[in-house]
């Protein structure tokens, strides 16, 4: 009895901290259909007759931002982008895993120290690496983010990899599989769950990343999060409505692909940390 | 015996190393080297010695302060994030109607990026602060309180789902036996629940002190250091040396390597201290 009052108290609880959760998101959504001047003095309000202005905000923000476009180069480079992560590093988790040596240990190590260096410290000479080889484009940016996914990813995939058992390898190797074949049609079958994490961490990192592609492409293509910073700091005075309406917008994607495929993130989020 | 997979380091490292060389490698050991020169663009360094080093510090007091802001920044969010998601962690995992409906909200700001994060709270907060004659940059506390909600909004449920998952790996009968022998709640919690979950401790203390140090993004758009520099975190300080001011790009780029082993070693430290409190089933 006492067990049950207990868990209905901490039902009360949690729903109160769910409406705190919400309640942000919320608040950008409603102001998103007010006029701008009335959003700064008293964002808590519902809008009404003299405040609503219908989808204003959006054709306004929308034709300000450039949000399609913002869109769509988000979409291209985070769907290429995690797509070579994924191909990429665990074919190399995998080598570097089976295949030992120094310079394959080495390559391991330094993979590995790379997450912890803070993106400031190579932000400059990156960004002119990036701008001398003509990687500064929607394409050239993939093999950059390759490379700085590569440390997160091959870490996660190498912890997997040790737990298969070399026999089935073997077994598919005296069955007349070559390598590629070896890799493609035995281990990454058994690989998958790993490789559904490391996509969602690493979709969850570039579809939001900002510095990055502003620094190496954000003067030619901007991505949702440049547009969004464009708003603010391309004016004098900022337009409060067309902000909201982009942050509803930039918000609306990111739900969806969290409501699709929720129960993959939440276990990767959860298996991801336990191997770390 | 010869491996054969030998044969197929071109295919299956090569595309990876190289994309590894360009991105982090070849700047890394590049930033390394203009941190103790003068430069605008890489072809016209020349050395300096330590003298961009002693700049960081003695040239303004930005980088002092930023550090230390992002010092009591950390503190603050790391131990707010890591109760808070631990208590809900506890009651989530208890027989509690609708945990995967609370589960699936508390994760969610986790999505969201920082820039929009930033902007999100900074409305809040300023309509709060407007009934009273204020806005967020009215003083560097606003400021600070207002990064520290902001980062536990999106953490939290980050930091609980890793929690639940160490808390359902104890085995129930541990738990049960520490019933049986009469422990209450509150020692079960502290000899019984806590030791086991060590691991999930060391990852959520990683991922809260590094992701708190290294904040960027919602930096920039909730506040973007000001009143003055006063809510300026190091990422942003380091960020603004480069690209605000001409002929200081070797002293930006000091104060990135001493991030950077600042960082590296506290990331090291911490590991390195709760892996040895974790135990074995």
């Amino acid at each position: 009895m006492k067990e049950k009052a207990l868990n209905r108290l901490l039902f009360i609880i949690l729903l109160f901290m769910a409406l705190v959760f919400i309640f942000p998101v919320f608040i950008v959504l409603i102001n998103s259909f007010k006029i701008r001047f009335s959003i700064a003095s008293n964002p808590f309000e519902f809008p009404n007759a003299d405040t609503f202005t219908g989808l204003e905000n959006y054709t306004e923000g929308i034709k300000n931002t450039g949000f399609f476009s913002a869109f769509g180069w988000s979409l291209f480079i985070t769907v290429f982008s995690v797509a070579a992560i994924v191909i990429f590093t665990s074919m190399t988790a995998w080598y570097i895993t089976r295949v030992k040596g120094f310079f394959n240990n080495l390559l391991y190590y330094a993979l590995v120290f790379s997450m912890i260096v803070p993106f400031q410290m190579v932000m400059f000479t990156m960004s002119k690496t990036a701008n001398v080889l003509g990687l500064d484009n929607p394409i050239g940016i993939i093999l950059i983010y390759l490379g700085f996914g590569a440390g997160l990813s091959v870490f996660m995939f190498s912890g997997f990899i040790k737990t298969v058992p070399l026999g089935i390898e073997e077994a598919a190797t005296i069955d007349g599989c070559n390598t590629f074949q070896v890799f493609w049609k035995v281990v990454f079958p058994i690989l998958k769950p790993t490789a559904i994490t490391v996509a969602i961490l690493n979709t969850m990192w570039i579809w939001n990343d900002y510095l990055l592609p502003y620094l190496v492409i954000g003067n030619d293509y901007k991505t949702i999060p440049i547009a969004v910073q464009y708003l603010k700091g391309g004016y004098g005075s900022v337009d409060m409505g067309a902000l909201m309406a982009m942050l509803v917008l930039s918000i609306i994607p990111v739900v969806i692909f969290y409501l699709l495929s929720q129960k993959y993130i939440i276990k990767g989020v959860a298996s991801g940390a336990v191997k770390g | 015996m010869r491996n054969p997979a030998k044969r197929y380091f071109f295919i299956f490292v090569l595309p990876t190393l190289l994309a590894f060389l360009i991105a982090f490698v070849i700047p890394f050991i590049l930033g390394f080297f203009l941190s103790f020169t003068e430069f605008t663009t890489v072809n016209d360094a020349t050395f300096v010695g330590f003298s961009n080093y002693i700049k960081a510090f003695s040239d303004d007091n930005s980088f002092l302060n930023a550090l230390w802001f992002t010092v009591s920044f950390a503190i603050t969010s790391v131990i707010s994030i890591n109760v808070i998601a631990f208590l809900l962690a506890l009651m989530l995992t208890r027989t509690v109607p609708a945990t995967k409906f609370f589960r699936t909200i508390f994760f969610m700001p986790n999505l969201i990026g920082g820039i929009v994060l930033g902007y999100i709270w900074q409305v809040i907060i300023n309509g709060v602060l407007y009934r009273f004659n204020y806005s967020i940059t009215s003083s560097a506390t606003f400021g600070f309180w207002g990064l520290v909600i902001l980062m536990n909004w999106q953490m939290i449920g980050y930091m609980m789902i890793i929690y639940i998952a160490g808390i359902q790996n104890i085995p129930t009968d541990i738990i049960e036996a520490s019933k049986v022998d009469g422990a209450g709640t509150f020692t079960t919690l502290r000899k019984v629940i806590i030791p086991s979950v060590m691991p999930s401790i060391t990852i959520c203390l990683f991922l809260t002190i590094t992701n708190s140090f290294k904040l960027f993004d919602s930096n920039l758009s909730l506040t973007a250091g000001a009143p003055g520099n006063k809510t300026q975190m190091v990422a942003l300080d380091i960020y603004n040396t480069f690209y605000s001011r001409t002929g200081f790009e070797g002293v930006g780029q000091a104060k990135a390597v001493i991030f950077f082993i600042i960082v590296a070693i506290i990331a090291l430290a911490q590991l390195k201290f709760t892996r040895g409190r974790e135990v074995e089933h």
